[in-house]
């Protein structure tokens, strides 16, 4: 619009995104819309004019139409503008709302801790371990959940799902099989309700392996129940944290039992997760121990969550390392995504299905609103890693959710409200990294995760260009992340 | 697009957005043969001009009723210059009078705050 004012001429700049290259092309990763777009050579040279600096249209223009002529090098500046790539240096910098979900979002997942009792003694346990938030020892909470409490765990996520058709009841512990009377109760009724209801509903459960007798493997098999297996791989590593009281190793007991778990169980693909230490980083060998030797369906890895300065803790130079492996991984995951083959590292596909539905989260995770954990007493926390924790708690299934916690809480903890983020170009994915996390570093849920920022960009680049290298050699294979 | 593909599924939502899809050539279906004044065929319908909206001070309020009625100098300041994009009658706030209606928060109680501008 002219004023008629003799004014400066108008000066276009970058905005947020971050470029990354794959396949021998280049692709943006807009931020915060998470979209990708792929560029060519005009829309190239105009980002990198603007590499230094904000410049006018005309000036680009002058610039740059001796390589691609003006009329191409004025559509080119009209589509970045359009998406957003660059704009005005008078528009305002792009705020993230801080919007609420609605106060009736439905919850998909409930995890119920029917257990907090384990029969491990895991060094690194954040549940028992050094850096256990909910004093499990003097902890008036019952050990075990009552058929009873499960019960109305049940009604409680069928009432809480809303209009949703499934609803996903994973179980959790302690060692959820010390709990097996109350599980297979819990699976009955819920099945007997869904159907009342006219829903549908997905059973999962974490365990260690130890107790899975031929009696739970055939249940776990009849009832389509998805099975998740803690370990931390090949006999010395899993050894090193994850023993039992006495602390002898684990590995040559739950073996037998895993591989009998494996063969047996076919219903439902089987998968491993295991947990990352200063002391067992070899993630390559773990991965093929996992997936090939023993024959897990995915293998998906988590560093340690602990304080700083336990022994265990990853340190820079392990996040280094950690890196490098997991790049190898995803190397080969590409190599097998090419060919539309399954491989089976799970942080890399669960990020690239992420990427390519261009999700940008408000939130880190599902925590407090479409997920939540359920104590052995019927408290309702924000997660499984939070349950049993009052300061945590946002309800009960006996009484209901207590919607002024659970928004507060949310209010509190936006990714707007990160500052720390606000410049990071990783935030739609990352959005400062778990709760859980950042309450055992830095005593604080609503602290972003700043000790492994780098680690996640740098991930999260990898990511992209493994994203991209598909999208160029194989597109087909993304469709699967389409629904 | 040209020069930019859309690879995930967020940037084809913005493509769309900002690119909509050119209707077939393909005959008409008689029901889309509607004339319907001023109507944005895309995305929701939001009728354009006052004489489409009944605001409330021209004939009848929000409610259907009259209560709110014969407020026509706040209205003609306010709604016609935000709601339908008509500053010919009023100064020009984005440069040479921001604030203009600084003194006037509620515009019923106000608007005799409102001063002279004088060019």
């Amino acid at each position: 619009m002219s004023t008629g004012l003799a004014t400066d001429p108008v000066f276009l700049a970058q905005r947020e995104f971050h470029p990354f290259e794959a396949g021998g092309e280049t692709f943006l990763y807009l931020v915060p819309s998470a979209a990708v777009f792929h560029l060519d050579e005009p829309s190239l040279g105009v980002l990198q004019a603007l590499d230094t600096g904000a410049a006018s249209e005309d000036a680009l223009v002058t610039e740059l139409a001796p390589r691609f002529g003006e009329h191409t090098v004025r559509r080119s500046l009209g589509e970045l503008v359009r998406v957003q790539a660059i704009g005005l240096t008078t528009a305002p910098k792009e705020t993230f709302p801080r919007v609420l979900p609605q106060a009736d979002f439905p919850l998909t997942t409930m995890v119920l801790n029917v257990t907090n009792k384990c029969n491990l003694a895991c060094t690194y346990c954040y549940e028992y371990g050094e850096d256990k938030i909910v004093d499990t020892t003097c902890d008036p909470a019952p050990t075990y959940m009552s058929e009873e409490t499960a019960r109305q765990s049940v009604d409680f996520m069928f009432e809480q799902s809303g209009d949703l058709p499934v609803a996903h009841l994973t179980f959790f512990g302690g060692e959820t099989l010390l709990n097996f009377k109350v599980l297979e109760k819990t699976v009955a009724y819920a099945r007997e309700r869904a159907r009342e209801l006219g829903k549908d509903v997905d059973f999962s459960l974490t365990t260690n392996g130890t107790l899975l007798r031929d009696k739970v493997i055939d249940w776990l098999a009849d009832n389509r129940i998805g099975v998740t297996v803690s370990i931390d791989g090949p006999k010395e590593m899993q050894d090193k944290f994850r023993v039992f009281k006495n602390g002898m190793g684990s590995y040559d007991y739950a073996m037998p039992k895993i591989k009998r778990l494996l063969e047996r169980h076919r219903t439902r693909p089987i998968g491993a997760r295991v947990t990352l230490t200063r002391q067992t980083l070899d993630v390559t060998r773990i991965f093929h121990h996992l997936r090939n030797e023993l024959g897990f369906w995915e293998v998906g890895f988590a560093p340690v969550t602990t304080a700083d300065q336990r022994g265990y803790a990853i340190e820079d130079a392990g996040f280094d390392r950690m890196l490098g492996q997991f790049e190898e991984l995803a190397q080969e995951f590409l190599e097998f995504a090419v060919d539309d083959r399954h491989h089976g590292f799970s942080n890399v596909k669960d990020t690239i299905e992420e990427i390519h539905k261009g999700v940008s989260k408000a939130f880190p995770c599902g925590a407090g609103l479409g997920l939540m954990g359920v104590a052995t007493d019927g408290d309702v926390a924000l997660c499984h890693r939070f349950a049993g924790s009052d300061d945590h708690s946002i309800g009960s299934v006996h009484t209901g959710l207590d919607r002024k916690r659970q928004f507060e809480f949310l209010g509190h903890h936006h990714v707007a409200n990160k500052t720390d983020c606000n410049t990071c170009w990783a935030r739609p994915l990352c959005a400062g990294g778990c709760y859980h996390e950042a309450h055992v570093r830095y005593g604080d849920t609503g602290v972003a995760n700043l000790h492994y920022c780098d680690w996640i960009r740098s991930w999260t680049n990898t990511c992209l260009e493994v994203y991209g290298e598909i999208a160029v050699k194989n597109p087909g294979y993304l469709e699967q992340f389409e629904s | 697009m040209d020069h930019l593909k859309a690879i995930n599924q967020k940037a084809r939502r913005i493509q769309e957005h900002v690119e909509p899809p050119v209707p077939s050539a393909a005959p008409a279906d008689p029901g889309d043969l509607d004339v319907v004044g001023l109507e944005s065929r895309q995305g929701p319908h939001i009728p354009l001009g006052c004489s489409l909206v009944f605001a409330p001070g021209w004939e009848v309020d929000s409610t259907g009723g009259t209560a709110g009625l014969c407020q026509p100098v706040e209205r003609d300041l306010f709604d016609c210059h935000l709601a339908c994009f008509w500053p010919a009658h009023v100064p020009d706030q984005l440069n040479h009078a921001p604030d203009w209606t600084g003194k006037c928060a509620a515009a019923q109680k106000d608007w005799r705050k409102i001063d002279l501008i004088f060019p």
